[in-house]
């Protein structure tokens, strides 16, 4: 059942539509538990909506075993999707810095407020994103510590490769993961892949964890796969890898990938001089889970992330 | 007059990028002026260059009083300017959302960490600023509402209004938020234009620096007055929004008295050219905001009247 969760209209012959695919039990009880799984927030972030389709594929495939109720939003920002744009098109706007919405405020913090309204008391809600067109991330969920007791738990069920808790900034509470916490429905962000890009492996891989979630609520009774234990990096260094200089930036690393400090991990070239600028080299031992895949960079575009081992960390913190 | 550059970045294809302050005066950290941080503020640049024009005619005449510095950085955001682009060139990210900065972060935290460090510890920071909805203002001084903040102080800049904002977890990165973090009376303000230069809103905005300057002691100058400031809190804004989009035609304009009932403005079928709607007001008072683009949305905010206020 396709319903439409807000639409406003558009100044010429056009409304922008936020829809949702709801799927129902074949008998319904009334009582069922809800679960929200919610993408394309930024319109240059691709990933989600093969999770989208293959989730609900196997939803429909097999229907007898669903229990709840399984809302899917494919497309928060549609317009953003539609023209490769990240932000709202027209206001330059980046739609998950104005959560929850008000009904008092423009167009954007209007169509927030009913995309809250309408997740509003679910039972949990997945938030997928997939970086940006600059990084590559290995599937991962990211948890404000303030919520970390709560969602780890949840996050250990999804299937990704790591559980990332990291500190509060304030800024960050205009999201929809902070917004949909806050009024009491468990939110995980899960950040995977790259911008522009989908990553089959990663996709299914996803499904696979969110089928293993809705098992553990009480809403798939199919089967469902082995999931993979993540590490949690609460109590684990990250490195960060950031350019000194500008230049074209060609990675000698794959996500997953092992390192030792002081390892080569990539360069950064001079196309018109044809020097090397800058040899890039691990901070920290540990494994790459964020690559840059844009070549172009200036003085502190982002490289890399390493997570690092626990002794790092304990060193970090003395 | 001095030129320096206080911050540099090199670019992998364009020339390196520098930002320049332009200081007057010697001594204490009096007061530091910024221009244009996003890519789009054509009108807060060109406020700057007649600011740094007039000081630097000042300082000639010995008009800055003994032991003040004033520094004016013009623009942050050439790089973006020049290639029509109102946030970071290359990522998108907004300098003004990444104040007080991280000079080993990301390219536009350096930006903004390297700018801080200039612009921090002075006791008056004024910036000119732009807001996100396309509209025209009535000029006007923007404070946060940190517990830090002084309208009477605001009020001496002569502008005919102070607004007074609750900060939301997005302000919290910009300048103006941080400059009052750091102890910096901090005051951003508004003119009627960003992408164009408005000559009359630009003269009373340089004008209004000048007479708060004089006004702290910082220079000898002798100008108008100004007003007597009236203090808004940004809530007590009535806003009005479109019940329909399509084509948009203005009708009041800011700073124009309104009485409940008036007709604001009208959107009409963007095909059949009738009027959809009438937007009528509800309230008496003095147009803050006008919403400026030719098309609307539904739900669109394109007015904001300060309630029961007369001219």
């Amino acid at each position: 059942m396709i319903e439409t969760v807000s639409a406003m209209e558009l100044p010429v012959e056009e409304r922008l539509r936020i829809r949702k695919h709801r799927v129902l039990p074949l008998h319904p009880t009334g009582k069922e538990k809800r679960i929200c799984v919610v993408t394309g927030t930024h319109g240059d972030e691709l990933e989600g909506q093969f999770v989208c389709y293959e989730l609900l594929r196997r939803l429909k495939a097999q229907p007898e075993y669903v229990k709840g109720i399984v809302d899917v939003y494919p497309a928060l920002n549609p317009l953003g999707i539609d023209s490769i744009s990240r932000g709202v098109p027209m206001f330059d706007l980046d739609m998950n810095r104005i959560f929850p919405g008000t009904e008092e405020g423009p167009m954007m913090e209007t169509l927030a407020k009913h995309i809250v309204d309408d997740m509003a008391g679910a039972d949990m809600c997945v938030d997928i994103h997939a970086s940006n067109i600059f990084l590559m991330e290995m599937p991962q969920v990211r948890i404000n510590e303030e919520t970390a007791e709560k969602l780890v738990p949840y996050g250990k069920m999804i299937n990704v490769d790591f559980v990332w808790v990291h500190s509060n900034a304030t800024v960050l509470e205009s999201t929809l993961a902070y917004s949909l916490n806050k009024i009491g429905v468990p939110t995980l962000v899960v950040e995977m892949g790259v911008g522009m890009r989908i990553t089959k492996a990663y996709g299914y891989q996803l499904v696979a964890g969110l089928l293993n979630l809705m098992k553990e609520l009480g809403i798939w009774e199919g089967e469902v796969e082995q999931v993979k234990e993540p590490i949690v990096s609460s109590d684990r260094a990250v490195g960060y890898l950031n350019a000194e200089k500008a230049g074209i930036f060609l990675p000698q690393v794959e996500i997953g990938d092992m390192v030792e400090p002081g390892d080569e991990l990539g360069q950064i070239l001079n196309p018109l001089t044809g020097d090397v600028e800058e040899v890039i080299e691990a901070p920290i031992a540990g494994m790459v889970f964020t690559r840059r895949e844009y070549p172009v960079v200036y003085s502190g575009s982002l490289l890399g992330r390493i997570l690092g081992g626990k002794e790092d960390r304990e060193e970090e913190r003395a | 007059m001095r030129k320096e550059v206080i911050y540099s970045l090199a670019s992998p294809y364009r020339e390196e990028m520098k930002v320049t302050a332009y200081r007057f005066g010697h001594g204490k950290k009096a007061a530091c002026i910024v221009g244009s941080i996003r890519g789009n503020e054509v009108q807060q640049l060109y406020v700057c260059s007649q600011i740094i024009k007039k000081l630097t005619e000042l300082e000639a005449s010995g008009a800055i009083v003994s032991s003040n510095e004033i520094t004016v950085i013009p623009s942050v955001s050439h790089h973006s300017m020049n290639i029509g682009k109102r946030f970071w060139a290359v990522d998108n990210t907004d300098v003004n959302r990444m104040f007080p900065g991280y000079d080993l972060g990301e390219t536009t935290q350096r930006i903004a960490a390297g700018v801080f460090e200039e612009v921090k510890n002075y006791d008056y920071g004024i910036q000119f600023a732009s807001f996100y909805m396309p509209g025209d203002f009535i000029p006007h001084v923007r404070m946060m509402d940190t517990g830090k903040q002084s309208a009477s102080l605001a009020s001496l800049f002569g502008l005919p209004y102070v607004v007074i904002r609750k900060p939301r977890p997005i302000d919290t990165t910009t300048l103006n938020y941080n400059w009052q973090v750091w102890d910096t009376n901090a005051f951003s303000i508004y003119t009627n234009e960003t992408d164009e230069v408005d000559e009359a809103s630009a003269r009373q905005a340089v004008a209004a620096v000048l007479r708060f300057l004089t006004r702290m002691g910082i220079l000898r100058y002798h100008n108008h007055s100004g007003y007597i400031a009236t203090v808004i809190a940004e809530e007590e804004l009535r806003q009005i929004k479109t019940n329909v989009g399509g084509i948009y035609r203005r009708l009041k304009h800011p700073g124009e008295e309104v009485h409940m009932g008036d007709v604001l403005a009208e959107i009409l079928h963007p095909f059949e050219g009738e009027v959809l709607s009438q937007i009528i007001a509800p309230t008496e008072g003095i147009i803050f905001f006008a919403h400026k683009k030719p098309l609307v949305t539904e739900n669109e905010v394109i007015y904001k009247i300060i309630r029961r206020l007369h001219e």
